[in-house]
């Protein structure tokens, strides 16, 4: 580190930079899952639609060659995952988190299963956007040198927040979300409504597994994730079902997950593993902090069975 | 509509004696689990079966295979009982909690975090105190460990509101973390290069085998757990109490039940028996706390939990079960070069189709007891 000439100021551009790089997929899944729990439904399966996502998309960058391709199927394999969950909760007596665990289990079994054999070659990247390049330190660059998804991923929070409150769709969404019944008396099928909202969150959950598989780290093996898909839920809780708190709040975990990587990178390296651990501790406080056994969640919608 | 005066095989049971009723009654009750349950099992199989041959490989090879891979021989049966063990402990830190309500998922962290208090609790007393002696303090800290983990979850849910599925997984995640820091920090035997451990127990302080098989003591600790429990739940008035608050909690509060402390205290036995699974991980396979503490077990055994309905009795068949097919994981992949992950699949599968044939819980007119109770 004694060439750089910026010293210390390397661990807030270092966590800057890896809060970007950290969050992006976190905010696609928690956008995916804002979607399906403001319908009225659980997905706590997101984990296996992430690291099934990412297989694929690494499968088809390889054999296509083309980044691109390799997001749009795996946003189709995400909506399939999201379709088969809504399809199976609509019935009577199924308990959509206990389904939500059991897709998880199959996504991360198929995903390794027939991913096994894309371990080895190597996949075209995503493309980012250099904004560093007025800058002469490489620090700088690098930092600024941010992955395309992020960007789109920040849009998307923007559109669903004004979606949520301005389009029929979203006020469809919001109604089913809430009460059933008032939903049924305004002649909307609210299974249809879940099952499609499910499919939405899936498919931008796989977004999600692209990015870890296309972008950073950039590789696939059964590793991949660390468990985003499940901490995006309690991000979701975290985030009050608002798109722009979803993104904000991914911000933040990706600061806490970057924290123990650029705090290595000047030298600090007793409690890595602590640090590792800093984002789950940070969902966990945040969890217990706004939770209250009398009161139900502020803005959680009314027929969400985690809130009960 | 009346189904009585059509069915001429329950106007035979009628005329056949009143004595026959009542087992029939009780048959009608019992059966409707067994039954929907060994339907889903055949669906889930099929399923499987449908993918196996998609990727143009015979299910019944694989089949053949899996059963010989976990029971065809004596071999591999101890084999299979050996895998058995661990989950017969987790299950039963999803189903205790199940029984309330309650969906905990995080065993797995009770596990690692109970492996490393049991082989940082032998330390200081390997070569002092008889192995039975030593078992029993590796015992106790990984039960108290492990259940003040999984207990902090039902705690939370009950005092806090926090979801006990979401803070027990978050709990899992930590827990692996902080038994990376000891185990490769504080606790750290220097001699272990490559892969970071606790000091190993010496060969006569492992728990060791059950006379006349090659299977460790974890076994039967496991079927004990898991009887003690089906007693706990089944006789004791605590149990009564908690099949009350998990049917309906406002009830249970209404008739001056200590809700608080049911989950707390089965939140706290369940994260305790997964500790344990921890313990004789150390004590009796692996030797020491490593890496290896975090194997899967906990989400094994929640697939496990779920398929035996929360019965801790029947979770000891499902158990065996589920470890015949891991142990015939190898032998799939040398005979028909098929990833390791085929038994992660087959396990999704079910999960997932057993999950799906709860919707047919009393959809049946014959599994209804008081459609043999008419005469």
């Amino acid at each position: 580190m004694e060439d750089t000439g910026i010293g210390l100021w390397g661990v807030p551009l270092a966590i800057f930079a890896g809060a970007i790089r950290v969050s992006t997929p976190f905010i696609f899944v928690s956008l995916g899952e804002t979607i399906t729990e403001r319908s009225g439904r659980i997905n706590l399966g997101l984990e296996g639609t992430l690291v099934f996502g990412a297989m694929t998309a690494y499968a088809v960058a390889v054999m296509t060659g083309s980044p691109t391709l390799g997001v749009l199927a795996a946003m189709a394999t995400g909506a399939m995952f999201g379709t088969i969950h809504g399809w199976i909760c609509k019935w009577p007596k199924v308990n959509d988190i206990a389904i939500g665990i059991a897709m998880m289990q199959f996504g991360l079994g198929l995903a390794f299963f027939l991913g096994k054999s894309f371990i080895q070659p190597v996949a075209p990247k995503l493309p980012s956007i250099p904004l560093g390049s007025w800058s002469a330190v490489p620090q700088v660059q690098a930092a600024l040198n941010i992955n395309v998804l992020f960007f789109i991923g920040a849009a998307l929070a923007l559109f669903l927040w004004w979606a949520f409150k301005n389009t029929r769709i979203g006020l469809i969404l919001r109604v089913v979300g809430d009460s059933t019944d008032a939903a049924r008396a305004m002649g909307i099928s609210p299974d249809r409504v879940r099952l499609l909202a499910t499919a939405a969150g899936g498919s931008l959950a796989a977004i999600g597994g692209a990015y870890l598989s296309l972008y950073y780290p950039g590789s696939w093996n059964e590793g991949i994730s660390s468990g985003q898909g499940l901490m995006a839920v309690a991000l979701v809780i975290f985030a009050r079902w608002n798109p722009i708190g979803c993104f904000l709040a991914a911000l933040l975990f990706g600061g806490a997950g970057a924290l123990g990587p650029a705090l290595q990178s000047v030298g600090v390296t007793q409690g890595y593993y602590l640090f590792y651990a800093a984002p789950y501790v940070l969902t966990l406080i945040i969890l217990i902090a706004t939770s209250s056994p009398t009161r139900s969640l502020a803005g959680a919608p009314g027929a969400l069975s985690l809130t009960k | 509509m009346t189904v009585e005066a059509n069915d001429p095989g329950l106007s035979v049971a009628a005329g056949s004696g009143a004595s026959l009723r009542p087992l029939l009654e009780w048959l009608a009750r019992r059966a409707e689990p067994v039954v929907i349950g060994l339907v889903a099992i055949l669906i889930g199989l099929a399923l499987f079966s449908l993918f196996i041959l998609a990727i143009g490989k015979s299910p019944i090879t694989l089949f053949q295979l899996m059963y010989t891979g976990g029971f065809g021989s004596w071999f591999s049966i101890q084999n299979s009982l050996s895998r058995a063990a661990p989950l017969l402990l987790t299950a039963l830190c999803v189903a205790l909690p199940a029984r309330l309500g309650l969906v905990i998922i995080g065993a797995e962290g009770a596990v690692v975090l109970g492996g490393v208090a049991a082989a940082a609790s032998a330390m200081p007393f390997v070569g002092i105190v008889p192995p039975v002696v030593l078992f029993l303090f590796m015992g106790f800290a990984a039960v108290v460990v492990g259940g003040i983990w999984i207990g902090l979850a039902g705690f939370l849910r009950h005092y806090r509101g926090v979801n006990e599925t979401i803070s027990s997984l978050l709990l899992a995640y930590i827990a692996i973390a902080l038994m990376n820091q000891f185990v490769e920090g504080l606790l750290r035997d220097p001699a272990s290069l490559n892969k970071p451990s606790t000091k190993p127990l010496p060969k006569d302080y492992m728990l060791g085998q059950i006379p006349g098989m090659d299977v460790h003591w974890g076994l039967v600790i496991g079927v004990v757990a898991c009887i003690l429990s089906w007693v706990l739940i089944e006789i004791t008035s605590f149990g009564f109490a908690a099949r009350i608050a998990g049917g309906n909690v406002r009830a249970a509060q209404i008739q001056g039940l200590p809700v608080g402390k049911l989950i707390v205290g089965f939140t706290g036995i369940a994260g305790g028996f997964a500790g344990l699974a921890g313990m004789i991980e150390v004590a009796a396979v692996q030797g020491s706390a490593n890496a290896s503490l975090a194997a899967g077990y906990g989400y094994t055994g929640i697939l496990v939990a779920f398929l035996a309905r929360h019965n801790p009795l029947a979770i000891i068949p499902v158990a065996i079960l589920l470890g015949g097919i891991s142990a015939s994981g190898g032998l799939i992949q040398r005979r028909m070069g098929l990833p390791d992950a085929t038994v992660l699949v087959l396990q999704g599968t079910l999960f997932i189709v057993i999950l799906f044939c709860e919707t047919f819980y009393g959809r049946f007119k014959i599994f209804n007891p008081d459609l043999w109770k008419r005469s």
